[in-house]
C-alpha cells in the first residue's frame, strides 16, 4: 500500500501464512483471526480516506452498519448467499459513501471530522425507528451462518482482494490526485485534479471498504445485526486502530487491526481487577501507552527503525 | 517572525472585519428566535414550560460545550474524555455526600478535585504527546474515554445512584405556567459559572496570559507566558465547567449512571460546532438553542420520536455546516498558499 510496495516475496510468504494458518487454530482463534480480517478491511478502507487524501472520518462505523444490514437483510428476505450480499454491500455503500462525499466538499479538518461523527451517530438509530424492516434494537437474524473456518476464508479473501483493489486505484493518476489533494488542495485543484471527483471518489471507495468489513463483522455475530454492535464505540475503535497503523503503511494496517480484534480478548483474560470492567480499564489504559510510546503509530516506528538501520 | 505568520491566521484588524461581517445575519436571526419564544411563551402554558426547561438542558449542553472550546482553542484537539471526565467528577461528588458532606460542600469540594483531576490529565499524558501528532493526542482522549469509564464502573458499579436534589422538587407557578425549581436552579448555576469564567478571561492577568497562550503560543512565550502551565490550566478549567455539568445534569435525569454525559457530550459537541468550536460565546448560545429547540420540537412534532432526538439534532447540525462550514459563531478560515 505504501509508494514503495512492499516486497513480492513478503506478500507471497504473507498470503501462504495466512492460508495455511486456519488448520493450526482451534474454530475460536480461527472466528478471532477472522476478526482480524475484518478490522483489516475496515481499516485499509478508512487508511485510503484519511492517510491518502487527508479527509478525517470519524463515521465509519456508520458504513459498517450499512453493509452489515444489507447483508442481514438481503439473506433474511431474499436468502441471498452471502458473498453476493458482500458484493451488494460493497455497492450499496460505495453510493452512499459518494451521497456523503457531496456535502462533505463543503468541509474540512475537525468540522468534517463532526459531521462524519454525526454519522456515526444517527445510522445506529434507523433501525430502531425503522424496526419493522430493520429489526429494532432486537436486530436481524441473517438466513444463514458461516462456519468459523468460512468466516475465516470469506475474510481473509475479502482482505486480499480488496488490498490489490486499493494497490491498484493508489499506484496510478488516481493515487496521485488523492495524495496530491493531501498535501495541498490548492495545489492540486491549481495543477488541473478535479477535487469534487476524486474527493467523493475516495469517500465512496473508502466506505465501500467499510461496508463490505460490515458484512463480515454481521457474518462475525452469527449472523445477527444490532444497533448497538455498530455504536459510536465502533467508529471510534477503527480510528484507533487507524492511528495505531500510523498512516500509509500495509503492515501497520496489520498491527491496527491485530491491535482493536484481539485486545479486548486479551485485556480481559487479565486478573488484575477481576471483572468484566476491568477490560475496559485495561484497554483504555493500553491505548493511552501506545500513544505515549507511538505516537506516529506503528507506522512512524518501522520509519525510525529503517532510519536507525540505515545510520548503522 | 516566520512562526508567527502561519497560514489561516488573518491579522486582527480583518478579523474583527469578518466577525462583524458574520454577526449580523447571526444576530437577527437569534433576536427572532427570541421573539419568537417570547410570543410563544405568552400564547400557550405548555410552549412556556417546554421553553424553560430546554433552557435547563441547553445551559448543561452548553457548560460542557464551553468546556470542548476551552480546550480545543488552546491546542486544536477534541477532548472526547470531557464528559465522562464529567461523569467520574459527579460520582465523587456522590461519593463526598456519602461520606456526610451537605450538597453544597460536596459541589466545591467536588470543583477543586475537578480542577486537579483536568491539570493531572494534561501534565500525565498530554503534554508528552502534545508537540507531536493532533491525532495522537485526540486517541489518548478516545483511550482516557474508556480508561474513565471502565474505572468508574469498577469502582462504583454500573447500577443506578440516587444523589440529594439540590434545589428540591419544588415547582413555582407563574400565571398557569408550571416552573421547576430545579430547572431555575441549573440555569442559574450554569449560566454564573460561566460567567465567573469570562470575568477570569477577561479581567485577570491569568486569563490574559491564557488567551494569549491559546491565540499565539509562539509570540506569547517569547513575552514570557508559561505556555505550558497555562495549557495544564486550561484542562483544568475545563475540567471544573465539566464537573459543574454533570452535577447539574445529574438531577435533571434523576439517576446517576457511567452513561450519564454520553448523550449530553454528544449534544455539547453538536452545540459547540454550532457555535463555531472557535468561540466560547458560540457554545453557550449553540447549547441553549439547541436545548431550547429539541424540547419544542419533541413536543410538538410528532414525527420526532425519542430514538430519533439525536440524530435529529445531528441532521440540524449538518444543515448549519452546509449552509455555514465553520459554524454560526467561527471566523471563516482564510487559506493562504
Amino acid at each position: 500500500m505504501r509508494a514503495r510496495a512492499p516486497g513480492l516475496a513478503t506478500v507471497a510468504a504473507a498470503a501462504v501464512v495466512l492460508a495455511l494458518l486456519p488448520f493450526a487454530l482451534s474454530g475460536y482463534h480461527q472466528a478471532l483471526a477472522a476478526q482480524v480480517g475484518i478490522f483489516f478491511v475496515a481499516i485499509l478502507g478508512l487508511d485510503i480516506l484519511t492517510g491518502y487524501t487527508g479527509q478525517i472520518s470519524i463515521g465509519h462505523g456508520a458504513f459498517m452498519a450499512i453493509g452489515g444490514y444489507t447483508t442481514a437483510v438481503m439473506s433474511r428476505d431474499h436468502h441471498t448467499s452471502l458473498v453476493l450480499t458482500m458484493l451488494l454491500a460493497f455497492a450499496v455503500c460505495f453510493a452512499f459513501g459518494l451521497l456523503v462525499g457531496l456535502p462533505a466538499l463543503r468541509l474540512s479538518g475537525v468540522y468534517l471530522a463532526l459531521a462524519t461523527f454525526a454519522l456515526a451517530v444517527s445510522v445506529p438509530q434507523l433501525p430502531l425507528k425503522f424496526s419493522r424492516f430493520l429489526g429494532g434494537s432486537g436486530g436481524v437474524q441473517s438466513h444463514t451462518v458461516p462456519s468459523h473456518l468460512r468466516l475465516y476464508a470469506y475474510s481473509w479473501a475479502s482482505a486480499a482482494i480488496l488490498f490489490v483493489l486499493g494497490w491498484l486505484v493508489l499506484r496510478g493518476r488516481t493515487g496521485r490526485a488523492f495524495r496530491a489533494i493531501r498535501d495541498s488542495e490548492v495545489a492540486a485543484a491549481s495543477s488541473g485534479v478535479r477535487l469534487p471527483i476524486y474527493k467523493t471518489l475516495a469517500f465512496g471507495v473508502s466506505a465501500a471498504y467499510a461496508g463490505v468489513a460490515g458484512s463480515l463483522f454481521v457474518m462475525g455475530t452469527n449472523g445477527f445485526a444490532q444497533p448497538n454492535e455498530f455504536g459510536i464505540i465502533l467508529s471510534l475503535e477503527l480510528l484507533v486502530g487507524a492511528a495505531v497503523a500510523g498512516l500509509g503503511s500495509l503492515w501497520g494496517v496489520l498491527v491496527g487491526a491485530a491491535f482493536i480484534a484481539l485486545l479486548p480478548t486479551v485485556s480481559s483474560d487479565v486478573p488484575l481487577i477481576g471483572s468484566e470492567h476491568g477490560q475496559d480499564v485495561v484497554f483504555g489504559l493500553i491505548v493511552v501507552l501506545v500513544m505515549l510510546l507511538l505516537p506516529q503509530g506503528f507506522a512512524g516506528f518501522l520509519a525510525r527503525l529503517a532510519r536507525s538501520r540505515a545510520r548503522v | 517572525m516566520a512562526a508567527l505568520e502561519t497560514p489561516g491566521q488573518t491579522s486582527f484588524a480583518d478579523r474583527a472585519r469578518v466577525v462583524r461581517g458574520v454577526l449580523r445575519p447571526v444576530s437577527v436571526a437569534l433576536a427572532g428566535a427570541v421573539v419568537f419564544l417570547v410570543v410563544g411563551s405568552l400564547e400557550s402554558e405548555i410552549f412556556a414550560q417546554q421553553t424553560v426547561a430546554g433552557l435547563a438542558q441547553g445551559a448543561v449542553y452548553g457548560s460542557l460545550a464551553l468546556a470542548l472550546v476551552l480546550i480545543y482553542r488552546a491546542t486544536e484537539v477534541i477532548n472526547f474524555a470531557q464528559g465522562e471526565l464529567a461523569m467520574a467528577t459527579t460520582y465523587i461528588a456522590y461519593q463526598l455526600i456519602q461520606w456526610g458532606l451537605s450538597y453544597w460542600a460536596a459541589f466545591f469540594a467536588t470543583l477543586a478535585i475537578a480542577f486537579a483531576l483536568g491539570t493531572a490529565i494534561q501534565l500525565a499524558v498530554i503534554r508528552p504527546v502534545q508537540h507531536k501528532s493532533v491525532i495522537a493526542v485526540v486517541i489518548v482522549t478516545v483511550g482516557l474515554f474508556v480508561l474513565i469509564d471502565g474505572l468508574v464502573t469498577w469502582k462504583w458499579g454500573a447500577d443506578i445512584k440516587f444523589m440529594p436534589a439540590p434545589f428540591g422538587q419544588k415547582v413555582y407557578h407563574v400565571g398557569g405556567v408550571a416552573l421547576a425549581r430545579q430547572d431555575i436552579g441549573t440555569l442559574l448555576v450554569s449560566i454564573l459559572s460561566v460567567l465567573l469564567l469570562w470575568l477570569l478571561f477577561q479581567f485577570t492577568k491569568l486569563g490574559l496570559g491564557m488567551r494569549a497562550a491559546a491565540l499565539r503560543p509562539a509570540a506569547a512565550a517569547l513575552v514570557g507566558v508559561r505556555v505550558d502551565r497555562m495549557l495544564a490550566v486550561g484542562w483544568g478549567l475545563a475540567a471544573v465547567l465539566g464537573a459543574v455539568a454533570g452535577l447539574m445534569a445529574e438531577p435533571s435525569q434523576f439517576v446517576l449512571q457511567p452513561s450519564l454525559m454520553q448523550p449530553v457530550l454528544l449534544y455539547a459537541f453538536a452545540a459547540a460546532v454550532l457555535g463555531g468550536l472557535e468561540s466560547p460565546t458560540g457554545a453557550v448560545v449553540g447549547g441553549i438553542a439547541l436545548g431550547v429547540f429539541l424540547n419544542l420540537v419533541g413536543q410538538y412534532v410528532h414525527a420526532i420520536t425519542s430514538e430519533l432526538r439525536l440524530p435529529f439534532a445531528f441532521a440540524v447540525l449538518l444543515v448549519v455546516l452546509l449552509l455555514r462550514p465553520s459554524g454560526l459563531f467561527g471566523k471563516r478560515s482564510v487559506r493562504r498558499v
